[in-house]
């Protein structure tokens, strides 16, 4: 099952952060920063798997993918594949910028709850439910016709490399 | 009331606002965050529910994100999600999932609340509450929840979850399929053998399914699956194979793969096909496929290494990556490689290549060498001595910080292997030399190891004074104190191997001057000495010196200086014959050059006398009381007569000679199983305190003894040996009532505390102090046991002499480094009963050695399955042709358990109060043990109950 997913930017501040097995908040910070320390010594160029047996303990394995100013890191055990978790970090950013029209970093820091909700309905309970960003969004929309439209996600346009999409960067 | 609540929503600030305060960071942000905190706790009491869940969700951000505390908020979030709409109860699950667990009091309260949502009309609402389930559901929600879930699973209640679950594998609706075979998968990791009987229907899916998702995860089972029925692994491995060749999808290629290669290894076309596709990955330029391809390999590495080989060049290659997995994982196969041809080969090239790498690499590297080396007792090395300067080597490495593995194999290989201790000595000397090695302190365990070996086999040494002047050079005291009371150890050994010798010298040149008696040294004698060194050879002419000494003519004070020159003369004359190696040292070894020496040693240890710490005190006054004995009578005779000097003479040189016996006997590895062998006497009582023993010893004469040690480092009993015969040679020194009482106990008790084989033995030579019976058998039994293991390895390692380990040991790295401090023949009369089962085959481990004959069980078992038709008969075969793994796994399991007794023994030696502590914890260890042991055997045992299983065939085959 998947562990943890985390989302932190590239100054090792936390935007996301769901562990599937209950961490206390103490520990959660603690996995957060050592997960950080180990990211941002590696370079671009370099394999998205790192051997997290010393965090996160034996059998786990940590598969990250550095969008922009944002690092997206999937925490699994043996019951995954890896390369599977790459494409579902694919997916999970995909569907970001579907919904987000051109994803970058503030709207991940300002719509806090929507990313909540994209990412339940991929994952479930650490178990993958949904790999395809159509029937996410189809879902999350749904959802959030169900909520009073507090504030619509405006992107507001801040300076500084935060608002550098994701996806294009990438691509 | 509605007033403030107007206000209080109004003004209130919302989780964007929270945000961007964070953002603009006009104070300091742990400050802002602790207001915000503040500010929630007042809104959070708020009766109005806007007010309640906006405080609810900010703390939720700042507790996921910021590490802020929410358990004050536990029944608020309740409230919250008791809401009726969507919106707020979401905010609330969403609080109560991040923050609930086991220890929360409200966490029942919610339980009705659960049920509801469960029941509700709205889709995403039991969506919120099966997700909250999923996260923080315990044994009371899942008792009381378990209903409605299943209401869910299926329009009509079924109260056997598994059966639903199971109706739900052949949902054609491919997002349940997928959701039930990831939990099916999830469970298999758990428990796979019972799930077998749902191969028919995973086998569907994997002929079926077009989603590479759901392929994924039962290959996942199946991987799990084949290697408890080989039957079903005969019948999966062609689709998989099928996958490999037309899938275009890495991730399930690598799932094949890793299925094939860790699974279903003993059908050779598949693994043919799966290496050739690693190939495709290792040359892919995607770092990612690099990095699993090697890490397939890795898996196939212990059963098909010929695949590794086959890949070398890459391998190598990967080792100068970008990517430190990569290179990690290039390491691990690199070494799987090795072999006794290639090791040397293999070291240089990673030595070389660890000087250049960054520190963490380095040691990774340095780490990997020391363990592939020493892996089933040093198999790989054939050359003993390369591996000892090999050694030295990797301590002059600058980021070298593998100090406690490197200490123990030089303690370890020095008392294994005679043959490599000359090499040995000189690879020390030169690190103890060094001064610039005594500013890091990662070395300094090694140093320790270094002066052990130095001061234990000084007679290899080629110059003892520049050792000795190595031992006590004054940079020593950055070393630890437990460290340096090695060193003082050693210090003490060489001097008396030095004031030994330099006695012997006279000795020679006295029975040349007289009548040659020297060189009629019964050779009997000599032939008990266990120690192998040469100039030993002549160590029993002090035993005649008494007659010649008496007309002896060089005691003339005045050319005494003369004399001690023509002696050097003399000694190159008579040394010419002897071994090399000593007679470099042995020139030296004039009057001068001794008293020299022991002013060097009491300058040096004067202080260190005073030392705070114990051990340094006890050993640095145990040598002082030493020279202080010896250097009167022999050093400065000029105030005694010629009578009394020559008795004096007579006296120090009785003395050095049985130190120096003493400290000549080999300090041997001990049998696991000795402790066992000796028979407890009547009325022993192990468990009393030791402080009666006053009474019982106070009347008895201290007799002459050996004793033994408490100390679990042989150097320790060392001293003790010498503290004894000091106290009983020589009446004036002072002898402590305690140190007498405990030496006493000792004595009587001595069988308990553990010695190594040799140096009982070697006390016999004295006066008889301990019941002879129990001696003797213990030692006869250790002797047997020295022959049967040698036997066992002889054709293995002729040249070597290098005694057995249990191929076990090396699995548990930790216990490795345990034998460290007590070196240990690790061997018992069990591993020499698998060396013979394994007789024949050169030191294949004995899992890989089980391996083979499952895998000669499968084939024959498919074989069988060809001509009878899956009669009765191919049932009943299983179990037999399992046999030899049972065997395998019951002899491995026994000896960890005879190596928990060993460990138990040890704590049998130390002092009476641990003695319990210690007793716990090895059972607590040894059970841990057994733990395994069994997780083992059920492992093992899947076969046969399958073959009871009727289900599988039926539908498979």
């Amino acid at each position: 099952m998947i562990k943890s997913v985390m989302v932190m930017n590239t100054q090792g501040k936390p935007r996301l952060a769901k562990f599937y097995d209950f961490q206390p908040v103490e520990k959660q910070q603690e996995l957060i920063r050592s997960v950080f320390g180990v990211l941002c010594g590696r370079a671009d160029n370099v394999s998205n798997f790192v051997e997290a047996d010393s965090i996160f303990g034996p059998g786990t394995r940590l598969v990250y993918k550095h969008f922009a100013t944002l690092y997206f890191v999937f925490i699994f055990d043996s019951s995954e594949n890896e390369l599977a978790m790459l494409d579902l970090i694919q997916v999970f950013v995909e569907t970001l910028d579907k919904c987000f029209k051109n994803v970058c970093e503030l709207d991940i820091v300002y719509n806090y709850s929507k990313l909540h909700t994209i990412l339940d309905e991929i994952i479930f309970g650490g178990q993958v439910l949904e790999t395809s960003s159509i029937e996410v969004i189809k879902a999350v929309e749904e959802i959030s016709k169900c909520s009073p439209s507090l504030s619509p996600s405006t992107c507001l346009s801040f300076f500084g490399p935060s608002t550098r999409p994701l996806l294009l960067c990438y691509n | 009331m509605a007033g403030t609540s107007i206000m209080e929503t109004l003004f209130q600030r919302d989780l964007d606002d929270l945000i961007k305060g964070i953002r603009q960071q006009q104070i300091k942000e742990s400050l802002f965050i602790s207001k915000a905190i503040e500010e929630i706790r007042r809104e959070i009491k708020s009766t109005d529910l806007p007010t309640k869940s906006a405080a609810l969700r900010k703390l939720s951000y700042l507790s996921s994100l910021h590490g802020a505390d929410m358990s004050f908020a536990a029944f608020h979030a309740v409230e919250v999600m008791s809401s009726p709409q969507f919106f707020y109860k979401k905010i609330g699950y969403h609080a109560v999932t991040q923050s609930f667990n086991d220890d929360t009091p409200v966490i029942l309260l919610i339980t009705n609340q659960l049920r509801k949502d469960l029941n509700s009309s709205n889709q995403f609402e039991v969506s919120l509450a099966l997700e909250c389930l999923s996260r923080i559901g315990n044994v009371d929600l899942a008792r009381d929840l378990t209903p409605e879930v299943f209401t869910l699973l299926s329009s009509n209640a079924v109260r056997v979850c598994f059966k639903r679950l199971v109706e739900n594998l052949e949902s054609s609706e491919p997002v349940i399929l997928s959701a039930v075979v990831g939990v099916f998968c999830e469970l298999c990791l758990k428990d796979p053998r019972s799930y077998l009987p749902l191969a028919p229907e995973f086998y569907k899916i994997l002929v079926d399914s077009k989603n590479n998702w759901l392929l994924i995860k039962v290959l996942k089972i199946f991987a799990k699956l084949a290697t408890l029925e080989p039957r079903l692994a005969k019948r999966v491995v062609e689709p998989i194979c099928e996958f490999m060749r037309r899938t275009e999808a890495k991730s399930l290629l690598f799932e094949c793969i890793r299925t094939v290669l860790s699974s279903l290894s003993e059908y050779e076309s598949a693994v043919k096909l799966a290496v050739v596709k690693v190939r495709e990955f290792l040359v892919d330029d995607d770092p990612n496929l690099k990095y699993l391809g090697l890490q397939a390999l890795s898996i196939i590495a212990p059963k098909h290494l010929w695949a590794v080989l086959e890949n070398k060049d890459f391998v190598i290659k990967s080792l100068s990556d970008g990517d430190y997995n990569i290179k990690l994982e290039s390491l691990r196969l690199l070494m799987s490689m090795v072999s006794e041809s290639n090791v040397a080969e293999i070291s240089r090239v990673l030595i070389n290549y660890a000087l250049k790498s960054d520190p963490e690499f380095c040691n990774q590297i340095l780490g990997s060498i020391l363990s592939t080396c020493c892996r089933n007792l040093y198999e790989v090395i054939v050359d003993f001595d390369w591996y000892a300067s090999l050694l030295g080597e990797m301590v002059r490495i600058p980021h070298c910080q593998k100090g406690e593995e490197i200490e123990h194999q030089i303690i370890d290989i020095a008392m294994r292997v005679k043959d490599v201790r000359p090499a040995l000595v000189h690879v020390c000397r030169n690190l103890l030399i060094d001064p610039a090695l005594l500013g890091n302190p990662f070395l300094h365990r090694i140093l320790s190891a270094a002066a052990w070996v130095s001061g234990e086999y000084v007679e290899f040494s080629r110059n003892p004074f520049e050792l000795m002047e190595a031992l006590l050079q004054p940079r020593t005291n950055l070393l630890l104190p437990s460290i340096r009371a090695v060193y003082v150890q050693s210090v003490f050994k060489v001097l008396i191997f030095c004031a030994h010798s330099y006695l012997l010298h006279k000795e020679n040149i006295s029975s040349v001057n007289t009548d040659n008696l020297a060189s009629e040294v019964p050779e009997s004698v000599f032939a008990r000495m266990s120690c192998e060194n040469s100039d030993l050879a002549t160590s029993e002419a002090p035993a005649s010196s008494e007659q010649h000494d008496s007309f002896n003519p060089r005691n003339i004070n005045q050319s005494f200086g003369d004399l001690s020159i023509e002696n050097g003369g003399d000694a190159t004359v008579s040394n010419s014959q002897a071994s090399t190696s000593a007679s470099l040292g042995r020139n030296s070894f004039t009057h001068e050059s001794i008293v020299n020496l022991f002013n060097i040693v009491e300058l040096a240890l004067g202080p260190l006398s005073r030392s705070h710490d114990v051990e340094i005190q006890e050993r640095a006054r145990n040598v002082l009381g030493f020279t202080d004995l010896i250097e009167q009578e022999i050093l400065n005779p000029v105030v005694q007569g010629e009578e009394n000097l020559a008795r004096a003479e007579t006296e120090a040189s009785r003395v050095v000679k049985l130190m120096c016996d003493a400290f000549s006997e080999e300090l041997g590895p001990v049998s696991t199983s000795a402790q066992d062998r000796v028979p407890v006497p009547d009325g022993l009582l192990l468990k009393e305190n030791l402080a009666d023993l006053e009474t019982i010893c106070g009347d008895i004469q201290l007799p002459l003894s050996s004793s033994f040690s408490l100390s679990s480092t042989p150097l320790g009993e060392a001293v003790d040996i010498s503290r004894t015969n000091l106290q009983s040679k020589d009446e004036t020194e002072p002898s402590h009532e305690s140190t007498s009482l405990l030496a006493e106990h000792r004595k009587r008790h001595g069988l308990y505390y553990l010695a190594s084989e040799k140096s009982e033995g070697a006390s016999n030579d004295y006066p008889p102090a301990n019941d002879p019976m129990s001696q003797d058998k213990l030692n006869d039994d250790a002797e047997d046991l020295l022959k049967l293991t040698e036997q066992s390895l002889a054709p293995k390692k002729k040249p070597n002499q290098a005694k057995p380990r249990p191929v076990v040991l090396k699995l548990d790295g930790d216990e490795i480094s345990v034998a460290a401090k007590k070196p240990e023949l690790k061997d018992d009369l069990l591993s020499g009963v698998v060396q013979d089962v394994l007789l024949g085959n050169d030191g294949v481990p004995s899992s890989s050695r089980s391996n083979r004959s499952e895998n000669l069980s499968g084939k024959s078992k498919g074989k069988e399955k060809l001509s009878t038709d899956l009669s009765l008969e191919t049932k009943e075969n299983v179990p037999g042709e399992k046999m030899p793994d049972h065997v395998n796994t019951s002899s491995r399991r026994s000896k960890h358990r005879s190596h928990g007794k060993e460990r138990r023994q040890k704590g049998q030696g130390k002092d009476g109060e641990e003695k319990e502590d210690n007793g716990q914890k090895e059972k607590r260890k040894s059970n841990h043990h057994r733990g395994k042991h069994k997780a083992h055997q059920r492992a093992d045992e899947p076969l046969n109950v399958v073959a009871q299983t009727p289900v599988i065939p039926d539908f498979l085959l």
